[in-house]
């Protein structure tokens, strides 16, 4: 299967071996996006790789942004302002809102269900007009900036921020409907693509999926960034370990998502964007290892630095190149449909797995 | 008394001429002219339904569908007069593009598989009757007609799988014929409750049946109404039933190899089977042209023949949308909860829905029963249905997986 097939989204390539119906043997077989994105780094100094990082993740520009952008803060131990990690979590928020309405569609219209994408499009439209506001961008930002972020957001955006919210947190029970009670939807994602606790902590599962298995792991509260420890939410978890929980736990997430939205709206500071920096400025030498939750799960970004002005290395861990190991595992034994439902809940993004 | 209804099209046309010039025409001219009328209403229907569909799906997901071909006028008066052309456009593409026959399929079952699926098609329209007096042909076994032809569907299905050398044509085709065993037992047994209740099998007796018992037979064989309309979906291989197309697993299923006019026939089927399931289900269950309120004359009037064939298309149109509304509301069903739905659900209450419908013909012959009687008779039945499906409390249908 692929890397050419209406399901894969983008080029998974999926070496399948069948008896009938049912998958004998599973092999993944990735880097059909490859790009190099970490050589490319050593080769930029540290602000011009931040638009390469726009690329590793497309569905979540702006936490592949922040994790590359907090390893060089680490790094060269800059403290950015309060108002810019503010600035930070209500970006990385509304991402996770964009990149789980579109996991959301996607999804469904792997399983055969094709109104929930269009749907969550429309909402998901709105979300990226707020991004444009913001920053001029609508999918590959490049916003979030060393020290800060790149343009300051007004009141009017806020207010827009909010009023999307009040239009929008109504419609997440719409999306549930459509499927939550639906038996044929309970039928096909209830008892499926069992990944037990264990089995997720020998493969590094995390963020939803791993929530999804019933454990509250979450980086932003274990390992707190930007503002999230002065931040109130809940971290949703799932005891089902299948399909099904997977995608509750997204929906429940978008939830929180809102709540933490509103908190900002009510506590961002006032105050400088961001921290003067020279362009060719230099990061002191040392290595340091960083993580943030993203939507897909617990990215991290291993930067080295030589003292000069460019990386001298850069590595990312990605949740995606993590999560599509398991299934080889997974995929054993189920049948054709399974396979789209599994793939599709896991939540996998082909740019980030192959870099 | 109301001999007349069963007359045919071709009938009428015969006697025309006979009548204003005085000349007998031939049997054979009479069938060709109707076989032509058949075509022509299947394409026009084909092409409607497929606008249709577009709205339909348009209008449930926020959208407003194909608005460019056709009068800018019309476009800005509302979202459902624009686009009218559309349809009409994309017949003329696939017309003029290429057809193209991959190099390693067997050549001569895979042209043949879409003129056969077309066929079928266009012989299992014979029988339904468009209004009263009004159909090709009134066969005495119209039903079974309708059931044994358009089950030849699957079998151009399963040529096209399989002539095509393709692994998702093939795993589609296969997949289809599955479907078709397990959804064609409870399509016939659902019909064969109104069959019971009407003594008899053609098409138009069916409607004059209903006429006689003084209400739809979807009141008592109500059951069987769902059933049938559940399968029929199955049947003409609709989502979301329509596992052997299933587009984020298959590609195209069946279709995937096919380009231009071959393509285009397996589409035109697919929307002209739907019509025709939903027209079945309309003259069998629900009265067919039967105008309500209205007795049915004893001598055949223009007005009625063309009220009744306005009330025939409401009904069928009705049923369509119904498909489209589930086609676009629903996730695609598991194959295997798909036979274990026909199997273990559908077939045995089919076999209920016979026994209700025998007990209901029984009381009309030995009670005279009007159609109130029946009507009460039926509900108290259903409620009885009801009440048995929550004591058996059937188990949900597990996975394959689990069964493992």
């Amino acid at each position: 299967m692929g890397p050419q097939h209406p399901s894969t989204h983008g080029v998974l390539r999926l070496v399948l071996k069948m008896d009938g119906e049912r998958v004998v043997d599973c092999d993944p077989v990735v880097g059909y996006l490859h790009r190099s994105i970490e050589k490319m780094a050593e080769n930029r100094t540290f602000t011009q790789v931040i638009p390469v990082t726009d690329r590793l993740d497309y569905c979540t520009s702006m936490t592949s942004n922040y994790v590359y952008v907090l390893a060089v803060e680490k790094l060269a131990d800059l403290t950015p302002p309060p108002r810019a990690e503010y600035i930070r979590v209500i970006m990385t928020e509304l991402n996770r809102i964009a990149s789980h309405l579109l996991w959301y569609g996607t999804f469904c219209l792997e399983i055969g269900a094709t109104t929930p994408f269009l749907y969550s499009f429309r909402d998901r439209e709105k979300v990226l007009d707020l991004f444009e506001s913001a920053c001029g961008a609508r999918l590959l930002y490049n916003y979030i900036r060393i020290g800060g972020v790149s343009q300051d957001i007004n009141q009017a955006f806020l207010d827009r921020m909010i009023e999307f919210l009040d239009y929008w947190e109504p419609i997440i029970p719409e999306y549930e409907q459509l499927l939550d009670e639906n038996p044929i939807f309970y039928n096909r994602t209830v008892g499926v693509g069992i990944v037990p606790l264990e089995m997720c902590r020998h493969y590094g599962v995390s963020g939803p999926n791993v929530r999804a298995s019933g454990v509250a792991e979450d980086v932003r509260r274990d390992d707190p960034f930007a503002a999230y420890s002065e931040l109130e939410f809940d971290i949703p978890v799932e005891k089902e370990c299948d399909v099904f929980a997977r995608y509750r736990v997204r929906m429940r997430e978008l939830r929180e998502s809102a709540r933490i939205l509103r908190q900002c709206f009510e506590k961002i500071p006032s105050g400088p964007h961001g921290l003067p920096l020279n362009y060719r400025f230099k990061v002191p030498e040392g290595e340091t290892y960083v993580h943030i939750e993203s939507p897909r799960g617990d990215i991290g970004c291993y930067l080295a630095s030589s003292g000069g002005d460019m990386p001298w290395r850069c590595k990312f861990r990605t949740p995606s190149f993590v999560h599509i190991q398991l299934f080889k595992k997974l995929l054993e034994g189920v049948l054709i449909p399974d396979i789209m439902a599994i793939c599709a809940s896991f939540d996998i993004v082909l740019p980030e797995t192959d870099r | 008394m109301f001999d007349w209804v069963q007359l045919s099209g071709g009938d009428h046309i015969l006697d025309f001429v006979t009548r204003s010039t005085g000349y007998q025409l031939p049997g054979i001219v009479i069938m060709l002219v109707m076989l032509a009328l058949i075509l022509g209403f299947i394409c026009v229907s084909s092409l409607v339904l497929i606008w249709a569909e577009r709205k339909v799906a348009a209008r449930i997901q926020n959208r407003v569908g194909p608005m460019m071909t056709g009068p800018r006028k019309w476009a800005e008066f509302s979202m459902w007069t624009g686009g009218l052309l559309q349809t009409a456009a994309d017949a003329i593409k696939l017309l003029l593009k290429e057809l193209i026959i991959p190099s390693k399929t067997d050549a001569v079952p895979f042209i043949a598989a879409p003129i056969l699926i077309v066929t079928v098609c266009v012989t299992a329209f014979v029988v339904i009757p468009f209004a009263p007096s009004f159909s090709v042909s009134d066969l005495n076994i119209g039903v079974v007609h309708v059931v044994a032809i358009s089950s030849l569907t699957v079998l151009s299905i399963v040529m096209a799988g399989w002539s095509s050398n393709s692994k998702y044509s093939l795993l589609g085709g296969l997949r289809s014929a599955a479907q078709m065993l397990s959804y064609e037992i409870p399509l016939i047994f659902a019909l064969l409750g109104p069959i019971l209740l009407a003594g008899g099998l053609s098409m138009q007796k069916m409607v004059l049946a209903q006429r006689e018992y003084g209400c739809w037979f979807a009141l008592p064989s109500l059951l069987g109404f769902l059933i049938y309309y559940v399968a029929s979906i199955a049947e003409v291989n609709r989502p979301p039933f329509d596992i052997p197309e299933a587009e984020s697993e298959l590609v195209a299923g069946y279709v995937s190899e096919y380009s231009g006019m071959m393509f285009a026939m397996f589409f035109l089927a697919e929307f002209a089977n739907m019509f025709l399931v939903c027209s079945v289900a309309a003259t069998v269950f629900l009265g067919g042209w039967m105008v309500p309120f209205m007795a049915v004359p004893d001598q055949p009037t223009a007005g009625y023949i063309v009220l009744g064939a306005l009330v025939f298309f409401a009904k069928t149109s009705f049923l369509v949308f119904i498909m489209m509304w589930i086609r676009w509301t629903f996730p695609r069903v598991r194959p295997d909860h798909l036979m274990n739905l026909g199997w273990k659900y559908l077939f045995p209450l089919s076999l209920l829905n016979l026994v209700i419908c025998a007990g209901v013909a029984v009381l009309k012959d030995v009670y005279h029963l009007n159609g109130w009687g029946i009507s009460a008779v039926s509900v108290v039945s259903l409620l009885l249905v009801v009440l048995l499906l929550q004591l058996v409390r059937i188990p949900r249908p597990t996975s394959f997986l689990e069964q493992a």
